[in-house]
């Protein structure tokens, strides 16, 4: 049976794994799905967390993390949508214009 | 009272702001119509092009050529650009004029009740303060802006007023062809306003704030005429004297601050009971002279006073408002205002006393020499400022601020008659190229003549009263030698006076046909403020007259409740009338002396400047030397000046370009690398900036788990 | 935890917001771009309208702290204070985007509606005292933030700004998040008053540390502090200009708000960890933000850059935790900081004439011979940046450094004053285009009474802040957190 330590290890597996994701990937819709693994980090933690404590805050955050996290997916398509009209790619580094 | 105070200072300021907004929105309309005719006469140029047309239109006077005075001579009317339009012209009239007058209304609805009840009170009103908000409060330190009325302010409250609304009222005439008309009365309302502030400012920082605010409304004023070099130049030299000054005087704020906690006056309620904390003699003796270094400056005591004299290239009005009757004696109102304080270092006031002497000599004596009527006026307000300074330092506070009062009222007159003597001779002010303008122009020389009286010091006429008082307190308090220097003063004063109105008004004139024939009275809103002021500098004295001559010293009584406590040293009244005596002889002596050497001597057409040659021709070396003004603008020159330029010069090619250079360049070189580092992280690209994102974070967690 | 019906009474001028965002989204369809203009003054309206109907749950909390929905938010006069400074922000914002948006092909109902919507977040960022409801509220606004950021979809600049601050934003709060999921397993609650019992009592666990270090780095990204600061620069180029001037101001007063609501409320007890890393990014960003500043030509990214400075400052009040100071200072300075930049954009935004021209200092060249006041109001906003008196960027850090120096870090203050120096430099480089410099070319100038006016409020409000501090003083040490 995994116990908290084993949860908040994978979560902060995942959290890693997505934080070099949106460090190392040029592809926007890996960068995306890079920031959703870190939610989902962050779920995990507040879910064992709160089963741990014996507190309901967690598991309700942990809702609204998932609510917030689906928004901001649609905002980030339709920015990778906009951004691929006007460069014809979903390339980070094309979107570097402005510097210095 | 039923109007708070603080609505004297907001008129003028109110005047200011609309007469500003106003010229400066008329001067934008004007710039944007010469534009508009530019492009219209210009249509197939490229739209601007080259210069802004705008300010082609703006900037296209000749720069005059005269040296000195106040007015270009003849071509080189810089500033007497087309006419404004007459609606344009009275706005700014009304409006300054107006907010000025009716502060002067509000104040003497407050100072005439003030006087009343003070006199009918045997030992005068408590100052009554009026908190208006606080400024800020910090750290146990608070400043309020905060008026207060008692009787040394309501003294200045009163008279600069008065005097401001007279003069606002001749510079409607005074500068009516001027086409910084606007521009003009909105600096002389911000001036009004600082004044204000200063006079009646309830602690330090404040009267600090008004104390700026006329330095800088001296400095603008002084440099009205700003395309002219010497006015710009005269203006810098001011401004930088009294930076010299203000540097005292600010440390002398911080030491106040050090010694009482407060910067408010109720110090002074403190300094009279004896209560500095924590520092010695000696410490409040620094903080007094800190102080009067600051009051040398703005009142230009030796050696802080070259700015004034050229402070006479600003217009004739700037010159008796702020350089004669009101800013310069802000000094001796601070002296007196700080009393008390200055009364805890009797070593202060000796300094006070022998810088206030020597300047008062010293100035007089070039004053004898000086062939610029508004010069000779310029180094006879230096010399006058010394005599204050000369009865503060010997504890006799209320006498100086009588000959603050008088002075005030005669010294405006004169400055305002040159002005009308200039303006009647079309911006002659050499008095060799004058003469024989009493048949011209009777008021103006009636009034000079009662100013010259009352400056010279003969009875009954104010300055009589203010000098004898002067004369009488440094002979009581022990200081013999003072009372000489004061008495050789009086005498060398009614000379170079009565030199001045001889040349100027007796005799025949001397200067070319044409102008003769143009000679002509000033108009009513410059003789109206003459005839006034010369009334006043006739009867002015009577308030303050001494009891030997039966009257009582009204004057004195009425400020003493605002000044220090100083043991007063009666002497007798056979003395008292043998010092009267004398001071009167000095005076009559200069009067004669001055009207037979400038007599008709050799003043004929073709040797006009026959009399202005008399004097050193008669003294030998030491009038050469006295024409040169003691040669201390050379003096200074070749003993602070030349040095300093050397020592700059070396500082400039060796230590400057090696050293102080390395430290600058290499500063502006790591702020660049830093720059270039910051930048080359802001490369653009969303990646790296995570990057920095992460390494900051994991940065910022090792510190602070390291701690 | 139950709460009774009336709760929802408390949240009154928010209700509004949101319902007249809803309202005037769908309304702006019927009217389209021929009714932009009365969309624009409506939004106005009711962002006035919340602004008095502020006033019912001050009535009902009666002065004092009042916790509404179990705990979540709290009504109180500090939430109140930023949320009138917000709602002002906000109501410029709409005044600036009146012609602007005017001149440019995109509708204008959603991007009222998204101010209006990022607006009822910062709200509620004021007001939350849980960390679930401050992390929702966040989102709220940022979320409706990115997309005003990329609104000019077919310029690649703007598109390239929402990309940026979208991918940076969503990182830093997934960040912020899993800070705040560290904070709740080391304590066990969300609830900030909780979180500062539990971290009163408990031992220092490097679970607390490192949960504390991230959501505060988290909420640096929101202030744009460094090294957090990076993508502030490339946002406020690339974004239109009034929502620049948005971005500059309606956040940080909201992220501010509940910066110091968590250090304070919730994180006091660990004052000594947070205040390390507060002091290294303040003394970093200071430096980044001024130098930085120095370098640029083009105005949008030289606020930018000030702006970051500006954080820094800002940050020297948290510092001042526990002495008199501390978080009246930041309120002060808030203030002052929300006026002078909106102002300065406010310039911006008439200087450009189509597009984004009008946005390097050269634009600014003779500015004073052209239109003399509005060469006057920047230079009032300029001295004001600087921190000159008499304007209220000079009371700000006045108490700011005070705050520091009580709080016993006189190294940082001494770095700010230098730094303060230093951005003499810049700002006077826009005060000489426009005084010295002689213009060429005729003025390209939006005339606009809605800016103009919205300009004068800001450069009044400057100076009388800087002439008259003590009401504000006065005010401001009554809005201060339990």
């Amino acid at each position: 049976m995994p116990g908290l330590a084993h949860w908040v290890g994978l979560s902060f597996v995942l959290f890693t794994i997505g934080v070099v994701g949106v460090l190392a990937r040029r592809n926007l819709l890996t960068v995306l799905m890079s920031i959703e693994l870190i939610l989902n980090a962050v779920n995990i933690n507040l879910v064992a967390f709160s089963r741990q404590i014996g507190d309901v805050g967690g598991h309700v955050l942990a809702v609204f993390v998932i609510t917030v996290a689906a928004g901001e997916a649609a905002i980030g398509l339709a920015i990778v949508l906009a951004l691929y009209r006007l460069k014809g790619s979903v390339n980070i580094e094309d979107a570097s214009e402005m510097k210095g | 009272m039923d109007y708070p105070l603080w609505l004297i200072p907001a008129l003028p300021l109110a005047g200011f702001l609309l007469n500003g907004a106003a010229s400066l929105f008329f001067g934008w309309r004007r710039a944007a119509a010469a534009t508009a005719r530019w492009r219209a006469e210009h249509p197939d140029e490229e739209h601007g092009h080259g210069e802004a047309p705008g300010a082609q239109a703006h900037a296209s006077h000749a720069p005059g050529a005269a040296h000195g005075d106040d007015h270009a001579h003849g071509g080189g009317h810089g500033h007497q650009g087309p006419a404004l339009p007459w609606l344009e012209r009275l706005f700014y009239g009304v409006v300054g004029v107006g907010s000025v007058g009716l502060a002067a209304v509000l104040s003497f609805g407050v100072v005439v009740p003030f006087v009343k009840e003070s006199l009918a009170s045997a030992h005068g009103l408590p100052p009554a303060v009026e908190v208006v908000y606080q400024w800020f409060s910090s750290a146990g330190y608070t400043v309020d802006v905060a008026f207060r009325l008692d009787a040394l302010s309501a003294l200045m409250l009163a008279f600069v007023t008065f005097v401001g609304t007279l003069i606002h009222l001749y510079s409607v005439g005074y500068m009516q062809n001027e086409e910084g008309y606007g521009r003009f009365f909105a600096y002389l309302n911000l001036f009004m306003f600082s004044m204000l502030i200063l006079v009646m400012a309830d602690n330090l920082p404040m009267l600090f704030i008004g104390w700026e605010g006329v330095g800088l409304c001296s400095y603008l004023l002084i440099g009205y005429y700003y395309d002219k070099d010497f006015a710009a130049a005269a203006g810098k030299k001011a401004f930088v004297t009294n930076r010299v000054g203000d540097f005292g005087m600010l440390l002398g704020i911080f030491g106040v601050y050090a010694l009482f906690g407060t910067g408010s006056f109720s110090f002074l309620d403190a300094a009279k009971a004896g209560a500095v904390s924590g520092a010695g003699p000696l410490s409040v003796y620094a903080v007094c002279a800190l102080l009067f270094l600051g009051a040398c400056g703005k009142s230009a005591q030796v050696p802080l006073y070259v700015w004034l004299p050229d402070a006479m290239a600003g217009p004739t009005p700037v010159s008796a408002l702020i350089h004669a009757a009101t800013m310069v004696t802000a000094g001796v109102y601070l002296v007196a205002r700080t009393s008390a304080l200055f009364v805890l270092a009797p070593d202060a006031l000796t300094l006070v006393a022998w810088v206030g002497a020597g300047t008062a000599f010293f100035a007089a004596t070039i004053g004898l020499a000086q062939n610029d009527i508004k010069k000779v006026l310029a180094y006879s307000t230096v010399s006058q400022l010394g005599y204050m300074f000369l009865a503060c330092g010997v504890g006799a506070f209320a006498a100086g601020m009588f000959h603050v009062f008088t002075h005030a009222f005669f010294k405006a007159c004169l400055f305002l008659g040159s002005g009308s003597v200039i303006h009647a001779l079309h911006h002659e002010q050499d008095m060799r190229r004058m003469g024989g303008l009493w048949r011209r122009t009777p008021v103006t020389a009636w009034t000079m003549a009662f100013a010259t009286i009352a400056i010279a010091g003969l009875p009954p006429f104010a300055g009589f009263f203010s000098k004898d008082l002067i004369l009488g307190s440094a002979f009581g308090a022990g200081h013999p030698l003072l009372f000489g220097v004061g008495l050789v003063t009086a005498g060398l004063t009614a000379f170079y006076m009565t030199r001045l109105a001889r040349m100027t008004f007796a005799g025949e004139f001397r200067g070319p046909e044409d102008v003769k024939s143009r000679i002509h009275e000033s108009p009513l809103t410059i003789t109206v403020p003459l005839v006034v002021l010369a009334a006043l500098s006739a009867v002015a004295g009577l308030v303050g007259v001494p009891a030997v001559l039966g009257g009582t010293n009204v004057f004195g009584r009425f400020l003493a409740p605002s000044l220090a406590h100083v043991p007063e040293h009666h002497v007798s009244h056979a003395t008292e009338y043998l010092l009267m005596g004398l001071s009167v002889a000095a005076a009559v002596a200069g009067i004669v002396l001055a009207w037979r050497w400038y007599g008709q001597a050799g003043a004929t057409e073709e040797t006009p400047s026959a009399p202005a040659r008399a004097f050193s021709e008669r003294t030998g070396l030491l009038g050469r030397l006295v024409a040169n003004k003691w040669n201390v603008d050379e003096g200074i020159e070749a003993l602070v000046l030349g040095p300093f330029r050397a020592i700059g010069r070396f500082l400039w090619r060796g230590f400057d370009a090696l050293f102080i250079d390395g430290i600058a360049n290499a500063s502006a070189f790591l702020v660049e690398l830093a720059g270039d580092l910051i930048r080359f992280f802001t490369t653009g690209n969303v990646r790296n900036y995570a990057l920095t994102f992460t390494l900051g974070l994991l940065a910022l967690a090792v510190y602070v788990w390291i701690r | 935890m139950p709460f009774p019906l009336s709760d929802t009474l408390l949240i009154l001028p928010e209700l509004f917001l949101t319902t007249a965002g809803l309202v005037l989204l769908l309304r702006a369809t019927a009217v389209g771009k021929a009714g932009e203009r009365s969309i624009a003054l409506l939004s106005v309206a009711s962002l006035v309208v919340t602004g008095l109907l502020l006033w019912v749950p001050a009535a009902l909390a009666g002065g004092a702290a009042r916790p509404a929905f179990g705990g979540m938010i709290a009504v109180d006069r500090y939430s109140a204070f930023f949320k009138v400074l917000v709602l002002v922000a906000a109501a410029v914002t709409i005044l600036f985007s009146l012609r602007f948006l005017g001149t440019s092909p995109y509708p204008s109902g959603e991007y009222y509606g998204l101010i209006l919507f990022s607006t009822v977040g910062m709200l509620f960022m004021a007001a939350g005292t849980h960390l679930a409801s401050i992390y929702v509220a966040l989102e709220l606004m940022a979320l409706s933030q990115y997309v005003l950021a990329g609104y000019f979809k077919q310029e690649t600049k703007s598109i390239e700004a929402a990309a940026k601050y979208f991918i940076l934003g969503a990182f830093s709060s997934g960040i912020l998040l899993y800070g705040l999921s560290l904070v709740y397993g080391a304590t066990g609650t969300l609830d900030l008053a909780a979180v500062s019992q539990a971290l009163a009592q408990g031992p220092r666990t490097p679970l607390m540390v490192v949960g504390v270090v991230l959501v505060a780095c988290g909420l640096f990204f929101k202030i744009a502090s460094a090294p957090f600061h990076v993508w502030a620069p490339d946002v406020y180029e690339g974004a239109p200009t009034p929502i620049s001037a948005f971005f500059a101001v309606g956040p940080k007063l909201a992220a501010y708000a509940i910066l110091a609501r968590i250090f304070f409320e919730g994180f006091g007890p660990s004052a000594g960890d947070w205040s390390r890393v507060v002091a290294a990014s303040a003394a970093l960003t200071m430096v980044v933000g001024n130098v930085g500043a120095l370098m640029q030509s083009n105005v949008k990214r030289m606020l930018g850059y000030s702006s970051i400075g500006h954080a820094g400052y800002a940050l020297l009040g948290l510092l001042g935790y526990g002495t008199e100071y501390g978080l009246w200072s930041i309120l002060i300075y808030l203030t002052a900081y929300a006026l002078m930049n909106l102002g300065a954009f406010g310039l911006v935004v008439l200087l450009e004439a189509k597009g984004y021209a009008g946005e390097s200092v050269d634009d600014f060249n003779g500015l004073a011979k052209k239109n003399p006041w509005a060469a006057a109001a920047m230079v009032v906003f300029l001295l004001s940046l600087a921190g000159i008196p008499p304007t209220a960027g000079f009371v700000g850090k006045y108490f700011l450094f005070s705050a520091a120096m009580k709080a016993g870090w006189v190294w940082l203050a001494i770095l700010a004053v230098l730094m303060s120096v230093v951005s003499l430099f810049y700002y006077f480089r826009i005060a000489r285009a426009m005084y010295l410099v002689e213009g060429e070319g005729e003025l390209k100038w939006r005339e606009e009474p809605a800016v103009t006016a919205a300009i004068a409020v800001c450069a009044a409000g400057t100076l009388l802040v800087g002439i008259l501090p003590q009401p504000l003083v006065a005010l401001a040490r009554t809005c201060l957190l339990p």
